[in-house]
């Protein structure tokens, strides 16, 4: 019954958000109040109703209804109650479902709490939220139906993939998605804008916190999946640049770079075309991404749905959004050219060039993930596009970028000369140069490129303190979005300390070790302490605990090889030993094919740890920048002198 | 009841993931650059994982494959293109620079030339108007408003 009421209430979503896309797109056409008011009451309303289909399926799920065909493939009496829960979003139809439900809840937020946004422009955002959410509701109806049912019902499901079966399919997807999904809120604005042909400073601070927002998600969620990576797969790498990765960096990328530009926007009424492109093309890549994953173009570890239905409709749907939004910019954005100049060295130049940058990386996770697709359609050669082609082009277009960095915040809007840039950030270049040439030297000449990553590291770390030590008189009044800035570009800088780090000087060792022997790695001793056989709620292992001796410490870690009966699945649980430095890692293989030993893999990885902290700290920094009180007070009252077609060249102010 | 457990984990015999201590070179010189290659190859029957990560039979005997080349004296370009020949490019993780895989190679430099050069162009385009930043009617009108009293 359940299931049912789930169904019935995704149906009437699917009729409401039709309504939603028309009725006040109409009336804000006409001028009527109360067709415009209708969109902020039916955007709610939607989210309500597919809050509901999601706690019906989500309940089937935990209750183990297995005559729902989807509870049946997933789940199974015996996995423990918080993955009954968690497999309601790790198959495709729950997923997708998941995706519609934070896409609702992203519009009624957008309806609820709407500050101070013109009525019309409001009415006309929530519309094109509705056209999304129409699309992507039909889409679940059509070809992923989550609530159909099995007759006879089998007696119990079959399990959820072992691997999904962790902490990690609780937090990741959700976050992913309202990263994802969050971006939706920028091109339905984006949209509106254009069907108003009206852009001004007052539009990016309606939309940047919402960009914010969503970026600060997809942040955490990309770290949490890497993390997740590294544990669970138990050959401790941090990223694959496999597709379904990228299909998440992509939109990552893009939108770090429409942060920036709608920063320009927002306090120098410039970029206005070019923020508005931004916008569009943003989403577009989340829904390539959805595109990637869904269909299953690309097999790859992650990807669990492979169906050409669902890869046509979404096919459909991207070249529908993508192509409608790119029609109404032809169309529209010619007449809104933006009269906000700048000179070459500006902040302006300098946001500039960071898009610039990241419109370029972009492109080299865009080429690498759909060449070998293309090509084999083209020609049929099949090529394989590994990490070794990212490492080589991605890092020639980020380490301009990181350059950028420190150097972008400290130009002068407007205006600015070299020779007063090259001032401000004197020391931390030194500061830098030197780390540089220590690391070369002490690490050996083969470490040129360690040495640019740490001199990197260091650029970034103690030049994002430039801004606010030279506002040190005045720091106690220094806006959030400084403190969010700073915060941000030194976690960058951490993360790029723990790349180079993990990338020149990590180490392993492979070899048989039977109880009581011991092997060293660098500064660790470990000593396999015991092997034995243990029995899990829904799987059968072998565990196997080390004592690893480092300096004066002693730290017990266990690793163990995870045999799930129910769907004939291994999975390794890695021991993992933290520290600020660096991690010991050590995991089982299989047992010694000649002996009585097991295989054991013991690795040492240099501030791994600091590579997902740094993006933690870009998710605070972002965070901190989303509660600045300029988000919450009137911008309204100091736009509305402006003249409608007026991009803010004055009342807003320019710091 | 451990020991039958045991035993079904000895049965089930997979192999675990990657280079297995019997592999190994005994020279750590050429175990190291076994390892290197091992990187940039392919194992062709999984999804996106080089043979140096993979658990698949098929990685293993590549690995093993990889490693007889180096102990016959070839060079690393020589192990990878014994298997080129058997596997095809597919294998190699790193696409080769050919007729077909310019644009891939070079795609993002140019989508960066391209947008260096517009940025470029703009930045002249409005130079002349940037230096002597005239004032709009509208900031004249305000200016005027503001100076009136």
């Amino acid at each position: 019954m359940t299931a049912e009421i789930g169904h019935f209430a995704l149906i009437l979503a699917l009729l409401l958000s039709c309504l939603q896309a028309s009725v006040p797109m109409w009336g804000a056409h006409r001028g009527d109040s109360a067709l415009i008011g209708f969109g902020r009451t039916a955007a709610q309303l939607q989210a309500l109703l597919i809050a509901v289909s999601f706690v019906a399926l989500a309940n089937s799920f935990v209750a183990g209804d297995f005559s729902v065909a989807l509870v049946a493939g997933h789940s199974n009496a015996t996995q423990p109650g918080i993955y009954r829960f968690a497999a309601t979003w790790g198959n495709h139809e729950g997923s997708m479902l998941l995706w519609v439900l934070i896409l609702a809840v992203f519009g009624a937020g957008l309806a609820r709490f709407p500050g101070n946004i013109r009525e019309a422009l409001l009415a006309r955002t929530l519309a094109v939220q509705g056209m999304i959410g129409a699309a992507f509701i039909a889409f679940l109806l059509f070809t992923s139906n989550p609530f159909e049912r099995l007759s006879p019902a089998p007696f119990d499901g079959r399990e959820l993939n072992p691997l999904l079966q962790d902490p990690g399919l609780v937090l990741h997807p959700p976050l992913l998605y309202l990263g994802y999904v969050g971006f939706s809120v920028a091109f339905s604005f984006a949209a509106a804008a254009l069907i108003e042909g009206r852009v001004d400073a007052a539009w990016a601070r309606w939309v940047r916190p919402w960009i914010l927002a969503a970026w600060v998600c997809l942040t955490a969620g990309i770290a949490l999946g890497s993390f997740w990576a590294y544990y669970e797969l138990g050959w401790g790498g941090w990223w694959f640049w496999d597709p379904v990765e990228n299909a998440s960096l992509m939109p990552w990328l893009m939108g770090t770079a429409l942060l920036h530009s709608a920063l320009v926007l927002e306090r120098r009424g410039a970029l206005v075309s070019w923020t508005i492109l931004l916008a569009v093309l943003t989403f577009s890549m989340s829904l390539i991404g959805t595109f990637l994953v869904r269909s299953g173009i690309l097999t790859s570890v992650h990807a669990f749905a492979v169906d050409p239905e669902r890869g046509v409709f979404i096919l459909a749907l991207i070249i529908g959004a993508t192509g409608g939004a790119l029609g109404l910019f032809a169309w529209r954005a010619p007449a809104m050219k933006s009269g906000a100049l700048f000179g070459s060295v500006s902040r302006e130049t300098g946001l500039s060039l960071n898009n610039l940058f990241l419109m370029a990386a972009t492109a080299v996770v865009f080429l690498g993930t759909f060449y070998p697709v293309i090509m084999e359609a083209v020609n049929g050669d099949k090529i394989s596009v590994g990490p070794p082609y990212y490492n080589l082009t991605f890092a020639p277009v980020m380490i301009p970028l990181l350059l950028l960095v420190t150097i972008g915040p400290v130009l002068q809007w407007k205006r600015d000369s070299l020779r007063s840039v090259f001032g401000k950030v004197r020391w931390p270049a030194i500061v830098a140069l030197g780390t540089g040439v220590a690391a070369i030297v002490f690490l050996g000449g083969k470490s040129v490129l360690a040495g640019i990553g740490f001199a990197l590291a260091v650029w970034l770390i103690v030049g994002a303190f430039i801004v606010p030590w030279r506002r040190r008189h005045l720091l106690r009044t220094t806006p959030m979005s400084v403190v969010g800035m700073v915060i941000a570009h030194a976690g960058l800088g951490v993360m790029t300390a723990g790349v180079t780090a993990m990338s020149g000087f990590e180490t392993s060792k492979v070899l048989v070790m039977r109880p009581g022997d011991t092997a060293t790695l660098r500064d660790a001793r470990f000593t396999l302490s015991a092997v034995d056989a243990v029995r899990g709620p829904n799987y059968e292992a072998q565990r196997a605990q080390f004592s690893v001796r480092q300096g004066n410490t002693i730290r017990d870690l266990t690793s163990e090889r995870r045999f799930y009966p129910n769907s004939q699945n291994q999975t390794t649980e890695a021991g993992i030993g933290g520290g600020i430095l660096g991690n010991v890692y050590v995991a089982i293989g299989a047992p010694d094919p000649g002996g009585v030993g097991i295989t054991v893999r013991i690795y040492h990885h240099p501030l791994v740890g600091w590579i997902w902290g740094g993006a933690l700290l870009m998710a605070l920094g972002g965070i901190a920048s989303l509660s600045d009180r300029r988000f919450r007070i009137g911008v309204g009252a100091s736009a509305r002198p402006l003249a409608p077609t007026m991009p803010g060249a004055f009342g807003v102010p320019a710091e | 009841m451990n020991r039958f457990l045991l035993a079904t984990l000895l049965a089930i015999a997979v192999p675990a993931h990657a280079v297995l201590p019997s592999e190994q070179l005994a020279d750590p010189a050429l175990e190291a650059r076994a390892r290197e290659i091992s990187k940039e190859l392919r194992c062709v029957v999984c999804q996106n994982q080089s043979i140096d990560d993979s658990d698949a039979p098929l990685a293993a005997d590549l690995r093993v494959i990889v490693r007889e080349q180096l102990r016959l004296g070839k060079t690393d370009a020589q192990a990878k293109e014994y298997l080129v020949t058997r596997y095809g490019s597919y294998v190699l993780l790193r696409p080769p620079f050919r007729y077909d895989t310019w644009l891939l190679w070079l795609g993002p430099f140019a989508v960066l030339l391209a947008g260096a050069g517009l940025v470029i162009a703009w930045l002249r385009a409005r130079r002349g108007v940037a230096e002597t930043p005239a004032l709009t009617p509208q900031e004249q009108a305000r200016l005027d408003a503001l100076t009136k009293d």
